[in-house]
């Protein structure tokens, strides 16, 4: 039995220590809104938080999270940078398709959760890990600015 | 697996919000309402009891809730909120108040009207349903007036409309559509009613938000991907590496120590191992030893394949348009010869290819995100051996389609797994098998020779050399040798030119199978020619954008999205050592667009994309903030392409595998781009596909106006570009 904390609530569950969280939580726990996209961390559609940092579930053991709260897209909107980033996303119409924004939004709150203010090499480093296939970085980058500074559009 | 009590609430709750499913029950997502979580079940679309339901796309019940049923697919471009504006402005529905579903397949209620079958692709959705939506929104909207007069016992010509209410002019009087809702359900729909004066638009042309974006923002959005089941077991599966390979033994004892390995199935020509979850259902594939028949396609690489396409290009094509004399016409004047090579691409959506079954002794039911409902439908009954009827297909948003799920293969490999698996199945492929196994964008040859005389261009011969995938996949789109996609935007290229010759030369390569692919045959074409363009440019001593002009005398829409996209991007202003502009004008898809991409080549032949300005005249835009928005992701798409996408075969096999080495544009090489939408008042073109279509000759051209390297194929070759050599 593995007990995590996920979106502030202690969760038990039976599955082997080295599976990756994504599968958790997409399988074992039923939270769809983390994606798999590749499974080598090379496009950040499974990113969550770990302590407030981004990381790729995909690529993360449950073994290794050990009681270090874990939050996901689901809850994301309980904090109010996330909140302001999912605000932004809407405002600017980012999304196309979506299947990559759970960890587009992951990364972009935890870019300005630690650096309030990014400009654009900041945002070039926390979110180059992250791959858009319909092509929306301009309005990301926007987006990000956007709640950055609580600009209206 | 087992489930403690801790996270109970959550397992019960979601088994709860889906457990209809089980019953059999349509799956149609409510989109917009946003309070409701996801993966509820609710009614069927085609359950219209209580409610006005004039058509297949409109129902609205007596509490006033309009629902649309989309009969085109949301893969990310914005259809489901343009089809919900053209519904709701002839209606007259209240925007805020509109609920979306999923249509069920049927080609008979929703076949695209450009192909007659459901399916979604071709940038065609809004060009193939304007008149139809209008139609079907304005006879509703008459039903319900009708209703109201009826109630008032007043001249139906006396009643507006706004706001999903019907009022009566002269007394002031208001009844909602709610209200009305049952009544209007009695009223004969009208004949040749009218439709909106344009200059009346409440909707359409407006920057709205899109309907299905906020579910997108908080993980409730629901892909095919993420159906969840009661008592469903995933699956992951392998497929012989060299195309068209068979298993010939597989030892699964490795595999069946696993925990959360339950089967492992053998088909004749893929393994899958089925799990209590997908990490279960992976490691238990990469235990397997599996031997294979590789077959006759084992020897097959990239090479044969150029070897034999080259060799194709250079015969005679079967004519698909010819204008004037083209003898005479290659005979005047300076002559330039060129060909151009363009590789095979994966589609790389980002949700990777699955689908979810549970087949049954007399039933199948499918959750899936497709571009082609009815075709799914079919090709599960045929695996299943089931009637057509008894298959139903639960369509999803899709994550990215591109044209990769115009294919109903995963859908049918899934059934085949599902025959083995007692309750639903949920398969999903390794980003490794989607690479794989894809249906690839074929790779093209064309040949062109040209003549110019006086700065203009007098003959013009081309012949685009490749797959026809119409043949295929829709054989009436495939006549006399001539695939109508894989010329199109050649025989209707926008210049004037006297004598102009096109044929298609069928060219099926060797093992790979090849499918649609974003900008279908125009991301070809427009490569060729607007790169071609360049080089007659040169050779003319003219500037780029002055040389296109003076033969766009006929087409005067591209003209002003050229000389617009030319203002805009400072075009003839003075640039740095290295930086260049190239330009591309495309009359694709009834849309007329102009782009020019700016971009600064370094000594050792790599790009930094500068700023894209792009001018389109799409005609009426329904939604111009989607129109922007797809053009600026259609541009990052086709450059995504034009500066790594390359599938190539060695030994019978795709060498990429996953994002590693099937390279993507990221966002720290993202560009400024500008859109332009020109104001029209003509129907509505095709957007969808543009942008990719758009951007890599247009990278192309600015490449060779940097540095006088001009590249005649992709992905663009650095080497090439270090070396400097110039034609």
């Amino acid at each position: 039995m593995t007990t995590l904390t996920i979106n502030g609530r202690s969760v038990t569950f039976d599955a082997p220590e080295d599976t990756p969280l994504l599968w958790v939580l997409r399988d074992v726990l039923g939270m769809t809104g983390t994606k798999f996209g590749c499974g080598i961390a090379q496009c950040g559609a499974c990113t969550v938080h770990i302590d407030g940092k981004a990381v790729r579930s995909c690529m993360l053991s449950v073994g290794a999270v050990r009681d270090r709260p874990i939050t996901t897209i689901e809850g994301i909107g309980a904090s109010p940078v996330g909140a302001k980033v999912q605000k932004a996303w809407l405002d600017l119409e980012v999304i196309q398709c979506g299947y990559c924004q759970s960890g587009q939004i992951m990364s972009a709150a935890a870019l300005l959760a630690a650096t309030p203010n990014p400009d654009d090499s900041d945002i070039d480093a926390a979110m180059a890990g992250n791959i858009c296939r319909c092509g929306t970085y301009v309005r990301i980058r926007a987006a990000i600015k956007q709640a950055a500074s609580g600009r209206q559009s | 697996m087992t489930v403690s009590e801790s996270n109970f609430e959550t397992v019960s709750r979601r088994a709860l919000l889906t457990g209809g499913l089980a019953g059999g029950f349509l799956l149609a997502f409510h989109l917009p309402v946003r309070a409701l979580p996801a993966n509820v079940p609710v009614q069927p679309v085609d359950d219209t009891a209580g409610k006005f339901a004039p058509n297949a796309f409109i129902r609205i019940d007596a509490s006033g809730t309009t629902t649309l049923v989309m009969p085109q697919v949301e893969m990310g471009q914005g259809v489901y909120t343009s089809i919900s504006m053209i519904l709701a402005e002839e209606l007259d529905a209240d925007f805020s108040r509109v609920a979306l579903e999923h249509a069920p397949p049927s080609d008979k209620l929703y076949g695209n009207p450009m192909f007659g079958i459901q399916a979604t692709g071709n940038s065609n959705s809004i060009r193939a349903w304007w008149p139809h939506l209008r139609t079907a929104g304005a006879v509703a909207r008459a039903m319900l007036v009708q209703a109201a007069a009826r109630q008032w016992q007043v001249d139906p010509s006396g009643c507006t409309t706004a706001n999903s209410e019907v009022m009566h002019k002269d007394s002031g009087r208001k009844l909602s559509y709610g209200e009305l809702a049952l009544a209007a359900g009695s009223e004969v729909p009208p004949k040749d009613v009218p439709l909106k004066d344009a200059r009346d638009f409440v909707l359409i042309g407006k920057p709205l938000k899109r309907l299905d974006t906020p579910d997108k923002v908080n993980g409730k959005a629901v892909y095919g991907i993420d159906a969840i089941l009661p008592n469903m077991k995933f699956a992951t599966l392998k497929a012989c590496p060299v195309f068209g390979g068979k298993v010939a033994k597989v030892d699964d004892s490795a595999a069946k120590k696993i925990p959360g390995v339950q089967k492992v199935v053998v088909a004749d020509d893929f393994v899958a191992v089925v799990g209590d979850h997908m990490w279960a259902a992976k490691k238990g594939l990469d235990a397997l030893v599996i031997d294979w028949n590789e077959g006759p396609n084992a020897h097959v690489s990239s090479a044969d394949v150029w070897r034999d396409l080259r060799a194709a290009s250079e015969k005679d094509g079967a004519v698909a348009k010819s204008v004037g004399d083209i003898a005479k016409g290659l005979a005047t004047g300076d002559r330039l010869d060129a060909a151009y090579e363009l590789p095979f691409l994966a589609h790389a959506t980002m949700e990777p290819v699955n689908a979810t079954v549970h087949l049954k002794p007399d039933s199948c039911e499918i959750w899936t995100g497709t571009q082609i409902m009815t075709r799914v439908q079919s090709a599960a009954a045929k695996a299943a051996g089931l009637p057509v009827e008894k298959v139903i297909v639960n369509n999803h948003l899709l994550g990215g389609g591109f044209g990769r799920k115009l294919e109903p293969d995963m859908v049918v490999s899934a059934v085949r797994i599902a025959k083995e698996v007692d309750g639903p199945v949920k398969v999903v492929w390794t980003r490794e098998e989607d690479i794989q196994h894809d249906v690839y964008r074929p790779a093209y040859r064309d040949t062109i020779s040209a003549t110019l005389s006086d700065g203009k261009i007098v003959g013009w011969k081309y012949r685009v050399s490749g797959s026809a995938v119409m043949a295929r996949w829709f054989p009436p789109g495939f006549q006399k040798g001539v695939d109508i996609d894989g010329v199109d935007s050649a025989i209707d290229m926008p210049y004037d030119i006297p004598n102009f010759h096109v044929e298609f030369m069928q060219a099926e390569p060797p093992a790979v199978p090849t499918g649609f692919w974003r900008g279908v045959g125009p991301n070809n074409n427009v490569f060729a020619i607007e790169s071609f363009m360049d080089e007659l440019a040169k050779k003319a001593g003219k500037d780029p954008i002055d040389f296109r002009r003076s033969m766009l005398g006929k087409n005067p829409r591209l003209l002003a999205a050229l000389n617009l996209a030319a203002e805009k991007s400072g075009w003839g202003q003075p640039l740095p050592d290295r930086v260049g502009r190239g330009v591309c004008v495309q009359p694709s898809f009834a849309s007329f667009i102009a782009t020019v991409v700016e971009a600064e080549i370094d000594r050792l032949g790599e790009v930094k994309l500068r700023r894209i300005t792009c001018a389109v005249d799409t005609g009426i835009a329904v939604n111009p903030d989607t129109v922007r928005a797809q053009l600026e992701g259609g541009l990052i798409f086709g450059l995504t392409a034009a500066l790594y996408g390359d599938i190539t075969v060695d030994k019978g096999r795709v060498q990429q595998s996953n994002f590693n080495d099937y390279r993507m544009l990221r966002i720290d090489q993202a560009p400024k781009i500008e859109v332009h939408v020109i104001k029209s008042g003509e129907a509505p073109g095709g957007i969808g596909e543009t942008g990719a279509t758009a951007g890599p000759p247009a990278l192309r051209n600015a490449i060779y106006a940097a540095t006088g390297v001009a590249l005649r194929r992709l992905p663009i070759d650095r080497a090439l570009i270090a070396a400097g050599r110039k034609t």
